[in-house]
């Protein structure tokens, strides 16, 4: 079974908006690992979002390619969470983000890599192995800050619980899809149960839950994330260095 | 003419330049059509986002050419996924000549291995600690020695 359009895409749009917004700390990260760790995470979510739009674009048909799809669309169009388009915040915040996100990933990518379209079985078998590292190192920075100092602990509840509500939107029942993601949803709860008991961190009561990105309705923060990404593009179109 | 598996598998890596693609398991075939002598060389990144892939595209085009095949072209393969177990012996030894240690053997059936010793590629200590997950490019992590105290890469297990 082939996967459809709006399902890869809203796979390699986590991945771009994901990659953009861990690039932001490029240069500005709390110490010299840190910095080169973020950069290197960005740049593996850009690579499976080069593969996932480029398999959009083909699925499509209508001519797009990564970079059509990347950069001469619109917020609208977008069909990624809102999790990856919030802003960094604090370094907490930024970690709490990855962190979700990659307890999400590893198991969406584990499941796509035994699914019957061969093209996204590829791209999952490839992009798990770059998740399992994420995973990896966000848990030991959300166990290492909120088993830190009273203030390092206070700023990573502070960050789990303003991220929270937005996980809930990555498990929406899809069954058509290849891997229905609502299927996720226990892998996930048992990932960070076990990391917030190691962390003494209080896992967030249930309350709202937003959403709206998956049918492109965003935040206002994706608008300006995309000003800044698109704008050489849009002005030089097909600009090469 | 050169025969085009070797020209294709003396490539060096351009980030890591003691190692050629070949030995560092990245060369998955190459094929001849024996009609029209056209030469297809598929590889496969280390990691999705490699930026170093278009430079080994075209250092692969090149060497090419220069054994006799102008238009050879380059595939690019997903699946399966690369793995540090396809590295060859001699491309172990040769990291660990420039100060990279490389990756233990991954266990069948786990995602990220465990991370053994990981042996010190200057004074040989297995007295070593890991400073950073991530590293200078996205192949490699930092470690240090805490023998002789040099900082040195480790080619992670994937």
């Amino acid at each position: 079974m082939t996967a459809s359009f709006d399902f890869v895409l809203s796979l390699g749009d986590d991945a771009l908006i994901a990659a953009q917004r861990l690039g932001e700390w490029t240069s500005r990260a709390p110490e010299m690992e840190e910095d080169i760790a973020l950069a290197n995470i960005a740049l593996d979510q850009l690579g499976a979002a080069r593969l996932l739009l480029t398999y959009a674009g083909e699925l499509e048909g209508a001519g797009r390619d990564e970079d059509a799809l990347a950069y001469l669309r619109d917020d609208r169009e977008f069909r990624n969470c809102l999790l990856v388009e919030l802003p960094n915040g604090d370094f907490a915040v930024t970690m709490a983000k990855l962190f979700f996100l990659s307890a999400y990933q590893l198991p969406l990518y584990t499941a796509l890599a035994g699914c019957s379209d061969e093209r996204l079985a590829a791209i999952g078998a490839k992009a798990r192995k770059e998740s399992a590292y994420h995973l990896d190192h966000s848990a030991l920075w959300v166990k290492r800050l909120g088993d830190g100092t009273d203030e390092s602990h206070r700023r990573m509840q502070a960050a789990i619980d303003e991220v929270w509500p937005y996980t809930h939107e990555l498990f929406a029942a899809d069954p058509a899809a290849p891997v229905d993601p609502a299927t996720l949803r226990a892998e996930f709860d048992a990932t960070v149960s076990a990391v917030f008991d190691e962390a003494t961190l209080a896992r967030p009561a249930a309350g709202w839950t937003p959403g709206g990105g998956r049918d492109g309705v965003h935040t206002e923060h994706l608008s300006f994330l995309l000003a800044e990404m698109q704008v050489l593009h849009r002005a030089h179109p097909g600009a090469k260095w | 003419m050169v025969n085009p598996r070797e020209a294709a598998a003396a490539v060096v890596d351009p980030e890591i330049r003691v190692i050629t693609i070949d030995e560092l398991g990245i060369l998955r075939a190459v094929e001849q059509d024996p009609a029209t002598g056209r030469v297809v060389v598929t590889i496969t990144p280390t990691y999705t986002g490699c930026p170093a892939m278009d430079v080994i595209r075209a250092d692969i085009r090149r060497a090419l050419a220069a054994a006799g095949h102008p238009d050879a072209e380059v595939r690019t393969a997903y699946s399966p996924a690369w793995s540090t177990d396809w590295i060859s012996d001699r491309g172990r030894a040769k990291l660990a000549a420039a100060g990279i240690a490389p990756p233990a053997p991954v266990r069948a059936g786990t995602v990220v291995p465990l991370t053994l010793a990981v042996r010190c590629p200057r004074c040989g200590s297995a007295e070593t600690e890991q400073v950073s997950r991530f590293g200078s490019t996205a192949c490699k992590a930092l470690w240090r020695c805490r023998s002789c105290s040099e900082p040195f890469d480790h080619l992670k297990a994937l």
